[in-house]
């Protein structure tokens, strides 16, 4: 009995980590986030070096063919250091999407692309769980017409796929009709864009209307991912507000000796070591138990996000003003976190979904 | 990730599974709680089959009365599983066997161990813990209860509270100072004395639940042999710290919280409010899934913890934590079984309207695992010390009348 993750999967986050150690500091982050889009190639090329965007990816089609499990310790290690690429998009949703709701000849066409990297995607999933705007898109032989909202990596995207719900289709960023502007948001570590349709052509994953399953899971995937990107920002957020308040000095004591102080960390790691053990589990359900996935992906994604935002404020609030300070960067951990948790649903959209696969409430909020 | 135990246990899965089938059958009698009564006969007859079969006391050395198996975490737990989920009952719980037991083995002498392990986990042997004081409960090292040899005799003086089950108990493992002189913490030791004395009176602690588990003890001239002592004089502390290691274990456990939300989870299906059931009314449903989240992420941490301690893997923290997070998510849990309910669930009597389950009583009497075996602020400071290394609070003195800091 082995509970977390194998030897293989530390292995694997504890290398991203050097990697990123090295390649994604404060000031790398800065300049990126001072750029648009916010993507950094760099970092991401050296991602692509080690394959990390392949895990999900099946063999047959040039990927690795490895596990959800393994590819929640990548976007752990990503959130950590809060690295500015477009992971989600290119590595864990477009690639689930196509294998998933694809027929075969779609997957044998675009999933190789995706393998060596030389194709990037986007992929709007927001409307397709919450709409908001009234952003429907219409399907009318071949060419579409709508909005997609909060497309993620849409800007640096070659190819977008959209959801609807029911249905995921594929659209060429360059087609005629496709307009693509960036959504800014408070974090600026990743890039969304929305996605502006006229009679464009597209191309619909699978048959139309048979993607409903496929998008249960794909969302499962994204709430796990970015829960797992939450658990690495907050616990950087909390390693480094640890660590200052063992090396801050105020009234001739380490502001870590205070019980007022000592005890926020206490309550901080009780509540976030739970949550890396109840990610692992999400993800090992997402690869192994199909029955729990989607209770454990909401589960996770909701608690996680709520114990982050605590950690975020508590974490700010301990470095006194340096906290509120731009010099200290610290703020860009907590709008990461701050996007995360709304981004794909947030705490109360995903426990909804939780009390609907238990049977616990009557309807889901859309078709998906 | 790997959740199944291996091939190797499924022979031993398959015995146990059979034992319950077989014997627990036979064994049907009403569950008793801990600390309420000396365990009746039927109840001390099942240990004894428990003990022989290796369902309890396993690790016991055959010598003092145990099942003498090599320790195995795996078989401990598909024990436990099997049990629980045949409605099979288990062997007896008390504070005997879970910390005094333990503590013997670990530091008694032979003679010791010879005379109190056996009857001790056979239920027939009930041993009181006096370690708090009125006033010495967080800070239990200063306690005050004092000890001095007369002759072969070390004779006790004190107050003593919060012993359970010292109205019935034979024997108490208590915390005495038997070295005045020395530094508090070194100044204390752990003797075993036997609750038949005549100078122990024993009074009942009635708690807010309206029940009275614990009492107080006040000892005049007790008398018990020098030879009583575990460990020697002035160890104490350091003796005293092994038996509430296993204590937090017993507090801690995990495993409650996902039977308390499926409990609370059914009465909501049941409980209706002007017609509607409690689970349709999202107001409540929400604060149902919030729980929910807590108890699974407890959940799961409870298997990264066995997980560490099958592999030696893990940090000291990832344990520290489980007393402090179960505690209160048992306290929110039955709080929102309360606030379903409304003014019925402030009902402490079940003779007009019946409830599902008596949620405010256990509401009320979750306060015992925030506080018991330390509370949730000592807790604390064990976390954020012990686990994430931060430093103690300077130690300084006040003047008790006037706030004053002492001048050492």
């Amino acid at each position: 009995m082995r509970f977390g993750l194998s030897e293989e999967q530390t292995m694997l986050g504890d290398m991203l980590n050097k990697y990123l150690e090295a390649e994604s500091s404060l000031d790398v982050i800065r300049e990126s986030c001072d750029n648009t889009p916010h993507h950094n190639e760099k970092i991401w090329s050296g991602l692509l070096a080690q394959g990390a965007h392949t895990i999900l990816i099946p063999e047959e089609y040039g990927g690795a063919g490895l596990s959800m499990l393994h590819s929640e310790t990548v976007s752990e290690v990503l959130g950590k250091h809060i690295a500015p690429v477009s992971y989600l998009s290119n590595a864990v949703l477009s690639p689930l999407a196509i294998t998933l709701a694809a027929s075969d000849s779609q997957k044998e066409l675009l999933l190789p692309g995706l393998a060596s990297g030389d194709v990037s995607y986007g992929i709007g999933l927001t409307d397709a769980i919450v709409n908001r705007e009234n952003t429907n898109l219409e399907i009318t032989n071949g060419k579409v017409n709508g909005v997609s909202t909060f497309v993620i990596g849409g800007q640096t995207a070659d190819k977008l796929i959209l959801g609807k719900p029911g249905t995921l289709l594929l659209v060429d960023s360059n087609a005629e009709g496709v307009t693509i502007k960036p959504m800014i948001t408070v974090d600026k570590t990743r890039d969304f864009a929305v996605v502006t349709l006229e009679n464009a052509p597209c191309e619909v994953l699978g048959k139309e209307g048979s993607a409903a399953q496929a998008m249960q899971k794909l969302l499962n995937a994204g709430r796990i991912s970015i829960a797992a990107d939450t658990m690495g920002a907050a616990d950087a957020m909390f390693n480094q507000a640890l660590e200052y308040s063992k090396e801050r000095f105020q009234f001739d004591r380490p502001i870590g000796s205070f019980q007022s102080i000592k005890h926020i960390f206490a309550e901080m790691v009780t509540e976030l070591e739970p949550c890396r053990s109840l990610l692992w589990y999400a993800a090992h359900a997402f690869d192994e138990i199909e029955d729990e996935a989607t209770l454990l992906a909401c589960h996770s994604k909701a608690h996680i996000a709520e114990v982050a935002k605590t950690i975020g404020r508590a974490t700010t609030e301990l470095h006194g003003g340096m906290g509120f300070t731009d010099l200290l960067g610290l703020h860009f951990w907590f709008k990461r976190i701050e996007v995360n948790r709304q981004l794909l649903g947030g705490p109360e959209i995903q426990r909804h979904f939780a009390a609907v696969v238990q049977g616990w409430a009557p309807e889901a909020i859309t078709a998906a | 990730m790997e959740l199944t135990y291996g091939p190797e246990y499924d022979d031993f899965r398959a015995e146990v599974r059979n034992f319950c089938a077989v014997e627990g059958k036979r064994n049907k009698f009403g569950a008793m709680k801990m600390g309420e009564a000396r365990p009746n006969q039927l109840a001390v007859d099942w240990q004894g089959k428990l003990i022989e079969a290796g369902y309890t006391a396993r690790t016991i050395p055959k010598e003092y009365g145990g099942f003498g198996a090599k320790p195995d975490i795996i078989k401990s737990l598909i024990i436990s599983e099997e049990f629980v989920k045949t409605g099979t009952r288990g062997g007896i719980q008390n504070q005997g066997i879970s910390m005094l037991v333990p503590t013997l083995i670990e530091v008694g002498t032979e003679e010791q161990r010879q005379k109190y392990i056996k009857p001790t986990i056979n239920g027939e042997m009930i041993w009181a813990q006096g370690y708090s004081e009125p006033g010495s409960g967080s800070d239990l090292a200063s306690l005050k209860t004092k000890a001095v040899v007369d002759g072969d005799m070390f004779v006790i003086n004190g107050q003593k509270i919060w012993t359970s089950s010292a109205q019935f108990a034979d024997m108490c493992f208590i915390l005495v100072r038997t070295e005045p002189d020395e530094a508090k913490h070194h100044g204390i030791s752990y003797l075993l004395m036997s609750m038949d004395d005549p100078g122990i009176d024993v009074r009942p602690l009635v708690t807010m639940t309206g029940e009275a588990f614990f009492n107080e003890m006040f000892l005049t001239d007790v008398k018990t042999p020098v030879t009583s002592i575990v460990g020697k004089r002035g160890e104490g502390w350091r003796i005293a710290n092994v038996t509430l290691k296993y204590e937090r274990g017993m507090i801690g456990g995990s495993g409650g919280s996902s039977t308390g939300i499926r409990g609370l989870a059914d009465m909501m299906h049941t409980e209706t409010l002007s017609g509607v059931r409690a689970i349709d009314l999202p107001v409540y449903r929400d604060r149902l899934l919030k729980l929910q989240g807590r108890a699974l992420a407890n959940k799961y941490h409870g298997l990264r913890l066995l997980s560490n301690d099958i592999n030696k893997t893990g940090t000291a923290v990832e344990g520290l934590i489980i007393k402090l997070s179960a505690t209160y998510l048992a306290h929110d849990i039955y709080a929102l079984a309360v606030d379903v309910m409304g003014e019925f669930g402030t009902l402490y009597d079940d003779s007009i309207y019946k409830r599902q389950k008596d949620w405010m009583k256990q509401y009320i009497g979750s306060f015992m695992g925030i506080i018991g075996g330390g509370t949730s602020q000592i807790q604390k400071n064990v976390i954020s010390e012990r686990g994430l290394g931060l430093p103690r609070e300077p130690l300084v003195k006040y003047d008790q009348n006037g706030w004053d800091l002492l001048k050492k």
